[in-house]
């Protein structure tokens, strides 16, 4: 099948060279390359915020930033990673590469589209930029009024429209892999043939559509009333505060499983092909991740639990947080069962497969603690709450997207990398991440709140700790930034399927010509079949 | 790598089978664009791909009904007060222009649809656009008039009615959900504008209609925004 592209060597990179042929590309391919550099430079750049305010953090006084800039650290921190980096991430950069050629596509639906959305994300993130540069913003990541509308400084409007802008690069995301997904199936490619990281990212299309225009019409709100006095969420212009919190988690709790599914979706991937196992029960996970994308919708509430949120909304967003747990348990039972009795091998994707599965799990039973009403009033917004997100954020959805990137990082570029270095970043990422956050648990158990630059004096162990963590985290991502661009040019070439895996985008040669497929491929049986199925199995 | 030596490799789930779909051979229409098998996988895309989009406006949008729920629940009396202040007039002609405008949208895609002649399409599009600018004309003039009296929001808001309060809230939703109703009928007569100059060149017909479609997708939505919009807004102060 891939005569033509053997003899002439042309690929989606060798394809055309100079900026223009990038910059004008409808090539689903090129435009997560695109992505791919753009998030990686919005991850340093919140990277290094991050790395600011644990350098801060490191002693008891405010003494390397004052408070004020302290505050607009966490606050850059937040926006960047949430907004700009894990949004984005996988679907934008994995998604975008593989959900064509996954579906047996020459590209998604609508390609100038996908390039827009790429457009806009810069736009956006521009907007943000020069509002950090020029004096930054103080509300925190939530923009919560009213210290968006009354309290802090005028740049709130230059930030909320960078998060307006770039929600509807999101949208158009989400929009193109939904229409892909129903529109652009090869032949024979049923529902139930679809590879699961196709269900997770479909999920995820799903809340990217029906979340992320509440949160544009909410911050564009805001942005109006700052700049027209329209009275919608400010008490002092008649405006309910409480409004926008509901407004605000009706997409921003959602949001987590836009960063979390994909996640999911790439370790069902890898975990079969370390297995090579087919993954245990697979309609029970590809349904666990609509269950998460739609019970999703209805637990922002758990956010409002000390807003003055009526008692009994409470239960009932309490007894849906819970209920949201379970498909996520699914997918964990279900990976692991899928382990078991595997021939499983231990390469560097599949140590992010560990991790995740470990840290997503007490990411996940933490948030059962802050779905329990009596227990979220005591760790409400203390570094117990911090830890939580960032064991599912960091522990669970960039550990997949290190994972994934590895994983189809020679189908990407055609090379392997250093599989030895690669193993030590993954351990480097997993003991780093670990005593970056693990000792945030037990201090903001003990009551340290988050969002100060000034702490007493008995916390600085549990502080000094993450700190120390965090040094061996940046390392750990330092260091496949490095050998990942020295492998462009000197590791050995992949061939078509460097991991024995299975899936349409294993078939084609790598890196993939241009039009994935010179001729469209006709599906006959599910897309990952590791074991022999049932019939062949009596045969035998 | 992993799979040397297990002796049980499967072949993958792929079989091509060169003539089916994709096969360059195949007489394209000019306007199929290279990744799609046929028009009607393009059609059934572009369409499918318009409607997630209305979707994705209907949460935008519902985001200010929800806004304004929760504040006309806060005080129905003053909504009422501040609705009465509302040209009833004003906002009637503009329902049936959008109405209108709809049904000559809906004729401009069947001339299309159906291989009329171009002039029959361009005068229905026409029409169309003419019922927009005079929607935003009405509008503009419904805008100066609040103007006019002090019924903007914020420091020179002027009310002399029982719940100047509420009245306030009432006119800064009302400028919301009216304003960004007129920025997407801006959006819509600049789309219109695109899709007459390429039925001026003749670019539709009943093989390839889908723009004219998917434009009258948005232009219906866009009226059925005011359908809510108009009793909400106009109508609640009207019984007294």
């Amino acid at each position: 099948m891939d005569t033509i592209t053997t003899t002439t060597g042309l690929n989606y990179l060798n394809n055309g060279y100079g900026l223009k042929s990038w910059l004008l590309t409808k090539d689903h391919k090129r435009i997560a390359l695109l992505y791919l550099w753009s998030v990686t430079a919005f991850f340093a750049l919140g990277g290094f915020f991050a790395l600011l305010i644990r350098l801060e953090l490191l002693t008891p006084a405010a003494d390397l930033v004052q408070p004020e800039t302290y505050n607009k650290l966490f606050t850059m921190h937040g926006v960047i990673m949430v907004f700009f980096f894990l949004i984005p991430s996988i679907p934008a950069t994995l998604g975008n590469f593989l959900i064509p050629i996954m579906v047996g596509a020459k590209d998604l639906a609508f390609p100038r589209i996908n390039l827009l959305s790429w457009y806009i994300y810069i736009l956006g993130g521009l907007f943000t930029i020069v509002a950090a540069a020029t004096g930054g913003i103080d509300t925190g990541w939530t923009f919560y009024v009213p210290y968006s509308t009354a309290a802090s400084n005028s740049h709130v409007i230059l930030a909320g429209l960078g998060v307006f802008i770039t929600g509807f690069s999101s949208i158009l995301t989400g929009l193109n892999f939904v229409v892909t997904v129903h529109r652009m199936r090869a032949p024979g490619l049923t529902w139930f043939r679809l590879p699961l990281f196709v269900w997770s990212h479909y999920a995820t299309s799903l809340i990217m559509i029906l979340g992320t225009p509440v949160i544009a019409i909410t911050v564009l709100l805001v942005a109006v009333e700052r700049g027209l006095h329209l009275g919608i969420f400010d008490p002092a212009l008649g405006g309910d505060p409480i409004l926008f919190q509901h407004l605000f988690w009706f997409y921003s709790h959602p949001a987590v499983y836009i960063m979390i599914l994909p996640a999911m979706g790439v370790i069902s991937e890898i975990v079969q092909a370390f297995a090579r196992k087919n993954v245990f029960g697979y309609a029970f996970v590809a349904f666990s991740s609509l269950a998460i994308a739609i019970i999703g919708f209805l637990v922002w509430g758990h956010h409002l639990f000390v807003s003055g949120e009526s008692t009994y909304a409470g239960l009932i967003f309490s007894i849906l947080s819970f209920l949201v747990a379970i498909p996520s348990a699914v997918k964990v039972f279900n990976w692991t069962a899928t382990i078991y009795k595997g021939s499983v091998s231990f390469e560097s994707p599949m140590l992010y497969v560990f991790g995740f599965i470990g840290l997503f799990t007490i990411g996940g039973l933490t948030g059962l603690f802050l779905a329990t009403m009596g227990l979220d009033v005591h760790v409400h917004d203390t570094y117990f709450v911090i830890a939580h997100f960032h064991y599912v954020m960091v522990g669970g959805a960039i550990m997949g997207y290190l994972g994934g990137i590895h994983y189809w990082w020679p189908k990407i570029t055609g090379r392997m990398y250093p599989e030895g270095l690669a193993k030590f970043a993954a351990l480097c990422v997993f003991v780093g991440f670990n005593l970056t956050f693990f000792p945030q648990f037990i201090v903001g158990y003990l009551g340290m709140p988050r969002r100060y630059a000034m702490y007493p004096e008995e916390f600085q162990v549990y502080n000094v700790l993450s700190t120390a963590g965090a040094s061996v985290l940046g390392v750990g991502y330092l260091i496949p930034i490095i050998y990942l661009i020295w492998s462009l040019k000197n590791s050995p070439l992949a061939g078509p399927n460097p991991w024995g895996a299975k899936g349409l985008e294993w078939e084609i040669p790598s890196p993939p010509p241009t039009e994935n497929f010179a001729v469209t491929p006709v599906v006959t049986q599910g897309t990952h079949q590791y074991a022999p199925s049932r019939e062949v199995g009596i045969a035998h | 790598m992993p799979t040397s030596g297990s002796g049980d490799y499967h072949p993958g789930p792929v079989a091509i089978q060169p003539g089916g779909h994709g096969d360059p051979h195949a007489v394209h229409h000019p306007k199929l664009q290279h990744h799609f098998d046929d028009m009607a996988q393009q059609a059934e895309a572009s369409t499918l791909g318009m409607w997630v989009f209305l979707v994705t406006e209907i949460m935008f949008f519902g985001g200010l009904f929800m806004a304004y729920i929760v504040y006309r629940y806060a005080s129905p009396l003053g909504f009422e007060e501040a609705s009465h202040e509302l040209n009833l007039y004003l906002g009637a002609i503009n329902t049936a222009v959008l109405i209108c405008s709809s049904l000559t949208m809906a004729l401009a895609v069947r001339a299309a649809q159906t291989n009329q002649s171009r002039g029959t399409q361009v005068g229905f599009l026409l029409v169309t656009m003419l019922f927009g600018f005079g929607f935003l004309g009405i509008k503009a003039y419904e805008y100066w008039e609040k103007f006019h009296v002090g019924h903007v929001p914020g420091p020179y808001f002027v009310w002399d009615g029982q719940y100047p309060h509420a009245a306030e809230q009432f006119y800064s939703l009302y400028f919301a959900m009216t304003g960004l109703h007129a920025l997407h009928m801006i959006v819509g007569i600049s789309i219109m504008t695109y899709i007459t100059i390429m039925a001026w060149r003749r670019t539709y017909d009943a093989e390839y209609y889908t723009p004219v479609e998917v434009a009258g997708l948005y232009w219906h939505f866009v009226d059925i925004v005011w359908i809510f919009l108009f009793p909400l807004l106009y109508l609640i102060g009207g019984h007294y």
